[in-house]
């Protein structure tokens, strides 16, 4: 074993180098989010002065400026529109994996196929059918039509995550609890939930990130100034306040945030989302 | 309601004769599956059928294939599919640096989990605030340029967005760095699951850093870096709305440098008021669409260890 990791000269120079790329490639990451948050801190003088600085003179006038305009209410209205769609798709994808894990039924395989190929349809293409939809309806810049196609954008992948991890439980459980009789929904609130734990966090974690972010149908759907959301708010933002980058800067570092704060406490979990996709063990 | 109190008489009490047991209230798989399939076949299901209807109507009334001839002889949508064919070539510089920034982590033993966390740090943060922040930067007299100049590179100080001949290929850089991270933290997952002893024993043999990864650890990673090939070529084709209209406000400019097929449906159907050109521009992107949805499930079925299989 030892001869395999001694080290040549010429390996300890590749190592170096290997570690100055991983450097420069994380700074190249990490500078857009430096200098958003330097800026925001700054006035606009000193950001025009030194914009590649720490603030010297740090001030709030960014933040106040931006709290002052419409940001409390575009929060608010996202996290209506977040937490409405993420908290319904994570139930509705969860007792619909349970149907597809549980019982086998025909065509079962080609249902759960179609629903792959669903994850990639584009949103702009249903966009129009279900603008008009909505407008028949009168639901342009209600809530209610925006939470109902969001649920139904996240529930394929939603589904498709949530019956892999159902499938893995061991059927004697579940056959265990069946035999004393338990019924279908007891079997699966009092059994299958409380296994299910991890999964659960991780979906509810990967559709947050998606539905707090998404734009475009936000931007079609919610019309008027009171209605809103986060991302469709910071894209008119910025030409209101192209005199203060301060404020814009501000703004940026509102929004992102939330997502900052649960990136830091999921963690293990937005990785796990991400790659439940792609990766699986053999 | 009744389902209910029985299990809960079974749970506390179980039939000691066992005359009960196994007889227990099933509906089957169908009310479980019933809420779900209601909302899938409502956004997708409807929402395709109606869009194939319109793109052949015009008004209401059946006009065949007009729309499509409309929407296939106008410039800029020629030019809109262009771009994104253009796109499509961020995808193999994706997929080297993904591998090497993976292949580097995998390497590293300090500071691994900030070298991760870093380079995911963009893939996290909402493209409005990606295109609004690079947006501020990239400005002719924006922080970048500001510090190119003071380095004493005014040549490299580009007007990055606002030149017709830069802004596609700053778009493309930003698309980059933006999606660089996911197929990082993949191939990454797939590397640290990898058997450990073909590596160790190239180790054992002197293999050097660069023999080893090409010749033992890629070939093992085929599966997952097709499966993130395909993910970002229809990223490419189809979802890159949201750049494109935060850092052009919503015009795809200067002039059309940064027209894609999305921008196109988005600014006929919502401010030239024609859903039908739309509708027969969105059947044409959702087919192009399917050409790497089939080859997603190709790659799928090929691959021994199954992408999607457990």
């Amino acid at each position: 074993m030892s001869r395999g990791f001694r080290k040549t000269p010429i390996a300890k120079v590749g190592v170096t180098v290997r570690q100055l790329i991983l450097i420069l490639f994380a700074a190249m990451a990490i500078v857009p989010g430096y200098l958003m948050i330097t800026a925001s801190l700054k006035s606009q003088e000193e950001f025009l002065a030194h914009p590649w600085s720490l603030p010297l003179h740090p001030s709030l006038e960014g933040y106040k400026a931006a709290w002052n305009d419409q940001f409390p209410r575009w929060f608010t209205n996202s996290l209506i529109v977040t937490s409405g769609s993420v908290g319904l798709t994570v139930a509705i994808a969860a007792m619909a994996a349970w149907g597809f894990a549980h019982w086998t039924w025909r065509g079962r395989e080609s249902v759960l196929g179609v629903l792959v190929s669903l994850m990639v349809v584009p949103p702009v293409v249903l966009l129009i059918p279900l603008f008009q939809f909505g407008a028949k309806l009168g639901w342009i810049s209600t809530f209610r039509i925006l939470i109902m196609v969001y649920v139904g954008l996240m529930l394929p992948f939603s589904i498709y995550l949530l019956t892999n991890f159902f499938r893995a439980i061991p059927t004697s459980i579940i056959e265990a609890a069946e035999i004393d009789g338990a019924s279908d929904i007891r079997t699966f609130r009092s059994i299958v939930l409380p296994l299910s734990g991890p999964p659960l966090i991780t979906l509810t974690v990967v559709n947050l990130l998606w539905a707090w972010n998404e734009l475009l149908l936000a931007l079609v759907f919610l019309q008027s100034d009171e209605k809103k959301t986060l991302m469709v708010g910071i894209t008119g933002f910025q030409n209101r306040y192209s005199l203060s980058i301060p404020t814009i800067m501000a703004g940026m570092t509102i929004a992102t945030l939330p997502l900052l704060i649960a990136y830091i406490f999921g963690q293990r979990y937005f990785v796990a989302g991400l790659t439940s996709g792609a990766v699986k063990g053999e | 309601m009744t389902s209910a109190a029985t299990t809960a008489y079974h749970a506390t009490a179980p039939d000691p004769s066992g005359a009960a047991r196994g007889r227990r209230r099933s509906f089957g798989p169908w009310p479980w599956i019933l809420p779900a399939g209601i909302g899938i076949l409502f956004v997708f299901g409807y929402s395709l059928v109606d869009l194939l209807q319109q793109s052949f109507k015009y008004r209401g009334t059946w006009v065949g294939l007009d729309n499509f001839r409309l929407v296939v002889t106008d410039p800029l949508f020629q030019t809109a599919i262009f771009h994104n064919a253009l796109l499509l070539f961020t995808v193999p510089i994706l997929v080297a640096l993904a591998l090497l920034f993976a292949i580097l982590l995998f390497e590293t033993r300090r500071g691994m989990r900030f070298y991760q966390s870093a380079v995911f740090l963009p893939y996290l943060l909402p493209i409005p605030v990606v295109g609004v922040v690079f947006g501020q930067l990239l400005q002719l007299n924006g922080a970048l340029n500001l510090g190119l100049r003071a380095l004493g590179l005014q040549s490299f100080a580009l007007d990055w967005l606002g030149d017709p001949n830069q802004a596609l290929v700053t778009m493309s850089a930003i698309i980059i760095w933006k999606e660089v991270g996911f197929g990082t933290i993949l191939i990454l997952a797939r590397l640290i699951s990898l058997p450990t002893e073909l590596l160790e024993a190239a180790q054992i043999d002197g293999a050097g850093f660069f023999k080893k990864h090409l010749k033992i650890t890629t070939p093992q990673l085929r599966s997952v870096i097709l499966f993130y090939a395909i993910n970002e070529a229809i990223v490419m084709v189809s979802w890159v709305f949201n750049y494109v209209y935060v850092m052009t406000n919503g015009q795809g400019g200067p002039g059309d440098a940064t027209m894609v097929s999305e921008l196109y449906i988005y600014r006929s159907a919502f401010q030239n008021q024609a859903p039908e050109l739309a509708a027969a521009a969105a059947v044409l992107l959702l087919i192009s669409t399917l050409f790497f949805i089939i080859g997603f499930f190709k790659v799928q079925s090929r691959s021994q260890s199954g992408i999607f299989d457990e």
